[in-house]
């Protein structure tokens, strides 16, 4: 199972992770590696089987549409790399 | 005997007798960590004397008014994942290096309210991905096991080591594919993850939503079954937390196994399982069956699949949670001058390799063209290990396994080989893909290293591993002596 440089590379876009070439390069390795071993997978025939995203019994669970306090906005700020006033600050996304 | 000796157990029967106060038995802890930690054991990440001295005399003054509660004045360690207001919570990771969060997890409020103390936030692998706490972003933890020349096992190695070295009488950890019964085996401890659904996961930073679950690290199962009881039960705010009555587990600790169905899983014990770690566990499984336990062979036959499935299902979901780190709402931000840049730069400094190999890996099993043949195909694939757990409970009351296929590891001995450390969790892998309760014991040593037996029970049946495990631990001899850690020197 041979993954691309050009495969990582966009896998790397798809997850917003800047790497440097010497990390594309090992990741194109191990990724191949690790895929590799995934591929013991496909021994078993799965055509009639469903597939389960979690375990438990409980599905769409719903509360009151109650109004209750938020966290505090100036704490919540405290953890943020830039602000202003009672913001986010963030760079230019279109420019 | 030390302070430090006592367990969660005997410092409560000591507290309410009065022969020791909260005060006492914190600062017996700190002086402890003081001596042991920095530069030799490393369990902590951050040690919180002012917060744990308080709130022992706190839990000091509500006992000397006539108050009493689950755990008061019991000092306790959290892995630095579990949340607590106003106190830096790291994950492990650069990322969240300066990370103070705005509130409690619920299972730290519910073990305040029980009455402990913290005493500090345990060191691991970088967002718990790991399974020897050498991929923290600060310092490996050692095992204090032998020379301090191994690993505690991971993710929640900080919080085994703590309690293998005494530097707390308990701790938290998570465990997503193994990460508290895999290091609570490496380090000779009880380590115990509950159901999936019983304890609420809100405040515990996201690996994989549908395998992670708070559970136990102690120094005996009678402490296990204790905090299970504080940390377990039904939370709104968690909509995956099940509403089910939570059974008094000490009452269930009898001793008595006699009748009780253990199966054995043929297939966990695997190539590469090192000789001496085969032994003990056959020789524990002799002591069960001593106890009356009617003991016999199961098969689980979709195991060998277990480790690709997880591989694929747990960095999926870990690609989707840490989406979340765009450095902009907290956390470490690159600060580049545009938002995709900032994107990249934060990312991609603020990761550590395993972490970014997760993240690649999951989002390539969730990218266009590849969602069926790897996510989808795992998910089926966990549908028939869940099966054969099903299948194997119509026949018995619990089955029991190694922990771990090897005892503790060399630091630096796996780090270059994911695919050597991700086999690490073999055997406690599919317990997480099935949502199972399961629990590592000691089970004597190997080369003078803890070995650990895996007691794995249906959904919701924590009572009955806990029975199991206790009935073993008493039977065996009692638990394994802690290292006294005589000849650590920094």
């Amino acid at each position: 199972m041979a993954i691309s440089r050009e495969q990582v590379e966009h896998v790397a876009h798809l997850a917003r992770l800047g790497l440097d070439d010497d990390e594309i390069d090992r990741l194109q390795q191990q990724l191949s590696q690790i895929l590799g071993h995934m591929q013991a997978l496909d021994a078993v025939d799965t055509s009639a089987i469903p597939p389960t995203a979690q375990v438990i019994p409980l599905h769409s669970v719903m509360r009151d549409d109650a109004v209750r306090p938020s966290l505090p906005t100036d704490e919540v700020l405290r953890n943020a790399p830039r602000r202003e006033g009672n913001f986010f600050k963030v760079p230019p996304v279109l420019e | 005997m030390e302070l430090t000796d006592l367990t969660v157990v005997g410092a409560l029967r000591e507290l309410r007798g009065g022969a020791i106060s909260s005060e006492d038995l914190t600062r017996a802890y700190l002086d402890r960590i003081d001596r042991l930690d920095k530069g030799l054991v490393q369990a902590y990440v951050t040690v919180t004397p002012e917060l744990a001295l308080d709130q022992a005399r706190a839990a000091d003054a509500r006992r000397a008014a006539g108050e009493d509660a689950p755990l008061l004045g019991v000092p306790m360690a959290l892995k630095d994942l579990a949340l607590t207001r106003g106190i830096r919570t790291t994950c492990g990771s650069k990322m969240l290096e300066n990370f103070v969060p705005v509130e409690d997890a619920t299972l730290t409020t519910k073990l305040y309210d029980a009455g402990a103390v913290l005493l500090g936030k345990t060191n691991m692998d970088e967002f718990a991905m790991g399974s020897s706490t050498e991929n923290s972003a600060f310092f490996p933890t050692r095992n204090p096991w032998g020379d301090l020349s191994r690993v505690p096992g991971g993710s929640s190695g900080g919080s085994a080591a703590a309690v293998a070295a005494r530097l707390a009488p308990f701790a938290i950890g998570s465990d997503t594919g193994g990460s508290i019964r895999q290091p609570a085996s490496l380090c000779g401890v009880v380590g115990f993850k509950p159901t999936y659904g019983r304890v609420s996961r809100y405040g515990l930073i996201a690996f994989a939503s549908s395998l992670d679950q708070f559970g136990p690290l102690t120094a005996d199962v009678a402490d296990c079954a204790l905090i299970t009881e504080v940390i377990a039960g039904h939370d709104p705010k968690d909509s995956t937390s099940l509403d089910v009555a939570v059974p008094r587990y000490g009452d269930t600790l009898t001793g008595d196994l006699r009748g009780m169905r253990i199966g054995v899983p043929k297939e966990y014990f695997v190539a590469g399982m090192e000789p001496g770690v085969d032994s003990q566990i056959r020789a524990a499984l002799d002591v069960l069956r001593g106890l009356g336990a009617d003991l016999g062979q199961v098969s689980l036959p979709h195991t060998d699949y277990g480790l690709a499935a997880y591989y694929l299902i747990a960095p999926a979901e870990c690609s989707a949670n840490l989406a979340r780190y765009d450095g902009v709402k907290y956390g470490f931000s690159a600060g580049a001058e545009r938002m995709l840049d900032n994107y990249y730069q934060t990312r991609g400094n603020g990761f550590g390799s395993e972490v970014k190999r997760r993240i690649m890996l999951g989002t390539y099993a969730l990218s266009s063209g590849y969602y069926d043949a790897y996510y989808l195909k795992a998910q089926k694939i966990r549908t028939l290990i869940k099966q054969d757990f099903d299948r194997a409970f119509e026949r018995f009351d619990a089955l029991v396994a190694p922990t771990s296929p090897t005892v503790a590891f060399k630091l630096g001995d796996k780090t270059d080989d994911p695919l050597a450390m991700y086999l690490s969790d073999v055997c406690t892998i599919p317990i997480n893909l099935a949502g199972l309760p399961g629990l590592s014991v000691p089970c004597g040593l190997s080369d003078g290293l803890p070995v650990g037996l895996q007691v794995i029970g249906k959904p919701l049946d924590e009572a009955t591993v806990l029975k199991v495990a206790h009935a073993y631990e008493q039977a065996s001899g009692g638990p394994l002596p802690r290292p006294t850690l005589e000849n650590a020197t920094a």
